[in-house]
């Protein structure tokens, strides 16, 4: 009740739909070629490091990280690049993206083995090496994370997976849970943490049964299972649930010593330390009301979507492609964009499940405020927004909005409430700048 | 084959099933009860008031829409409550001319001149019928007996005798609502179960409600009062469940909601025990009304992270 007082954060009641949840992962097929785009993270995009008719292996180098914050991109086949070209990505940017025909002998590139790691210094280094990204879609660099500026004692491996439809996180739970702790156990050990938590959402029941029988007895090491409510996920949210601390404003985790880490990025770590061979394949959700055989599959990074619809079938013409989840996923403007590292899922959606009911006049009722999970105001931002007042809007501090969906879902209005939040944001960040 | 363009538009790119319009029905669903026993209590003139308002209600926002060359915004449905809760607040015997004066002033003068829903800075049904109380004393207080008139009870009510009966049968004359009163106000058991229906599909909050009612018999039970008659009688049930959570016109956090049901229990027990007037309830919400922006300011919620800004 209290707590309720301070701030309602109810977030949004979201359906789950993780009807592929049950099913194993389906290898699919080597497409005919892959599309690296030289940016698939947060950060300067990548500097190619071949050129056409050259030979690649399966790890090999293809773009060199443009920065400290940044990471590398490796071919996920063996065989010739076709060309290295430019991609208009769906953020509207057009970058660089190497082009590569396998042969399908599927080569590993010799020089792989796998990394010595003893401290946290070779821990990022491997990171680096692997050209890891944060798996959830963020694609933040994981080697950045991994070299925090002050000591951390709590590690949260991120498995809330709190977006419907997405299954991903929770396969590979299921699926891969010796590669998730031996990459737990890397860097509770590397960088001197006191304390794990696995946080799963309690749609999850699969999940969280093996998450709890295999850190039984572990010390330091527990289960924090979380109520299925987006966005239970969302890195504050969620460090505010598992440790009740606040990340300040403008601050990172780090800041509370805290890190977190999505599951699938953790299990990706450890399994390169174990083979030496970097992020190069990765498991999907392939979903949606236009999809035949919705499942899980694993895709060779770069494989075009189209090639990953037509494995798993269509039905009905697809009206709307998104790469991630409902609430937080990006529309893609055309088929031939490639699958990127960070891409949790692709859901395809008919005209009739892609329609969005037009926005009528808000009538302030005040749910937006209610579910937004960091206890904003929307409607009071959107009001400051629009009579264009900065002062209002830093005092409401919608910098710290993280664009989650909450506000715009549960709008009786049907108004693109977060859309507006993101337009004032950059108000804000505009006029700072002056 | 040719390919459509995919859609492209911002996140999220699903939304709940709720509608401005769903809300609105949600809110004529729960008066239903109170208007049917207002019709058996007061007889058929009572839904005759609550037709004409409703017609009144939809007729001026239609017309006003189509004269400021606005978008129709009547199918929403929100005329439509604002004309039942006017009516509600009328006596069955007013003269239907005036009853579309208090939809004038509702809908025209206090909703759309101000900018149509979502912008009106008080409660349009409750602003009618202060105007009409000032403007048509006389007609507005004008209380019928009921239809076959039971208890005795000629046209005063029983805020206004006080407690003359003895308790068991003024309780029950209290929650049937089978005593003088506006048409819609009598019934307490109708009212809660449209409150409480409202609560359980979550068209409102219980806060300001509860917080309302608390501080009246709170109040009542301080100051000597009888706390069952002030609960049960005059405007109170109809204004603490449906008026006083106009969205629009009540503050938005939960901490604001609570702050809100205080001022409006303080201010009707001031009016309704120590002034002469017997619109207790209408000016406490039309005080609170204007304070909203107010309290909205000071009951802000803290975000996350947000303690050590500024």
């Amino acid at each position: 009740m209290l707590a309720r007082l301070k701030r309602a954060a109810k977030g949004a009641r979201v359906p789950h739909l993780k009807g592929t949840a049950g099913a194993a992962t389906v290898k699919m097929p080597l497409p005919e070629k892959i599309v690296l785009p030289m940016q698939q993270h947060i950060g300067a995009p990548c500097t190619p490091t071949v050129k056409k008719g050259d030979a690649v292996c399966v790890g090999t180098v293809v773009g060199r990280a443009g920065g400290p914050v940044s990471a590398d991109i490796h071919s996920g086949v063996s065989g010739t690049v076709e060309s290295v070209d430019s991609v208009l990505m769906s953020g509207g940017k057009s970058v660089p993206a190497v082009v590569i025909v396998p042969d399908g002998l599927q080569t590993p590139d010799p020089s792989l083995a796998p990394p010595q790691v003893t401290d946290a210094q070779s821990l990022a280094k491997a990171a680096r090496d692997c050209g890891l990204v944060g798996l959830g879609g963020a694609g933040f660099p994981v080697a950045v994370k991994l070299a925090p500026r002050s000591h951390l004692d709590t590690l949260v491996i991120n498995g809330a997976e709190c977006e419907p439809y997405l299954t991903a996180d929770n396969r590979e739970f299921l699926e891969c849970s010796d590669t998730v702790m031996r990459g737990v156990k890397a860097v509770k050990e590397c960088l001197s943490i006191e304390r794990v938590i696995f946080a799963i959402e309690r749609n999850k029941p699969e999940a969280i049964d093996l998450m709890f029988s295999l850190v039984q007895g572990a010390e330091g090491y527990s289960v924090k299972p979380l109520d299925s409510r987006y966005p239970q996920g969302a890195e504050k949210v969620l460090i505010e649930k598992t440790t009740g601390r606040e990340v300040p404003r403008g601050g990172l985790p780090a800041d509370v010593g805290v890190l977190v880490m999505n599951v699938t990025t953790v299990s990706a770590l450890g399994r390169f330390l174990d083979t030496g061979m970097p992020l190069t394949t990765r498991r999907l959700t392939v979903d949606g009301d236009a999809v035949e055989k919705p499942q899980n599959v694993e895709v060779v990074i770069g494989t075009p979507i189209r090639d990953v619809l037509a494995f798993c079938g269509l039905k009905g013409d697809v009206a709307k492609l998104l790469m991630g989840g409902p609430m937080m996923g990006i529309a893609v403007p055309d088929l031939d964009q490639p699958v990127l590292k960070q891409n949790n899922g692709l859901l395809a959606f008919t005209e009739k499940k892609a329609h969005i009911p037009a926005p009528g006049p808000c009538i302030r009722c005040g749910r937006c405020i209610e579910a937004c999970p960091l206890g904003l105001s929307p409607v009071e931002i959107a009001g400051a927004f629009n009579r264009g007042d900065v002062d209002a809007l830093n005092a409401l501090m919608v910098d710290l909005c993280m664009n989650c969906g909450s506000c715009t879902y549960v709008c009786p209005a049907k108004r693109p409430v977060s859309q507006t939040m993101g337009l004032a944001k950059l108000m804000q960040r505009k006029a700072g700048k002056k | 084959m040719e390919e459509k363009k995919l859609l492209v538009s911002a996140s999220p790119h699903i939304v709940d099933g709720s509608s401005t319009r769903g809300l609105m029905i949600h809110v004529i669903i729960a008066l239903v009860p109170a208007m049917i026993a207002s019709a058996i209590i007061f007889g058929a003139r009572a839904l005759a008031v609550v037709a004409v308002t409703v017609a009144a209600c939809v007729l001026f926002e239609a017309l006003f829409n189509i004269l400021m060359k606005r978008p129709q915004t009547v199918s929403d449905c929100s005329a439509v409550v604002t004309g039942i809760i006017l009516a509600f607040n009328l006596p069955p015997t007013i003269p239907l001319w005036t009853a579309v004066v208090g939809a004038f002033v509702a809908i025209v003068l206090v909703k759309q001149l101000f900018g149509g829903i979502g912008m009106n800075f008080a409660n349009p049904a409750l602003v009618g019928r202060i105007a009409l109380f000032l403007g048509f004393a006389a007609h507005m207080t004008n209380y019928a007996a009921p239809a076959g008139a039971l208890d005795g009870m000629a046209s005063a009510t029983p805020l206004a005798l006080g407690a003359e009966q003895s308790g068991v049968s003024m309780l029950r004359t209290l929650v049937l609502g089978t005593h003088p009163g506006m048409l819609g106000e009598t019934c307490a058991l109708m009212l809660v179960l449209g409150g409480v229906y409202l609560i359980a599909t979550g068209t409102i909050s219980p806060a300001i409600p509860v917080t309302y009612l608390a501080t009246v018999a709170v109040m009542s039970l301080l100051l000597g009062q009888d706390v069952v008659l002030q609960l049960l009688s005059g405007g109170l049930l109809l204004g603490a469940f449906f008026m006083a959570t106009d969205y629009v016109t009540s503050p938005f956090t939960l901490k604001g909601k609570i702050v809100f049901g205080i001022g409006l229990g303080v201010i009707t027990c001031a009016i309704r025990f120590y002034s002469n007037m017997n619109e207790g309830v209408s000016f406490a919400l039309l005080l609170m009304n204007l304070l909203v922006p107010y309290i909205n300011d000071l009951t802000r919620q803290k975000p996350l992270g947000g303690g050590k800004a500024k």
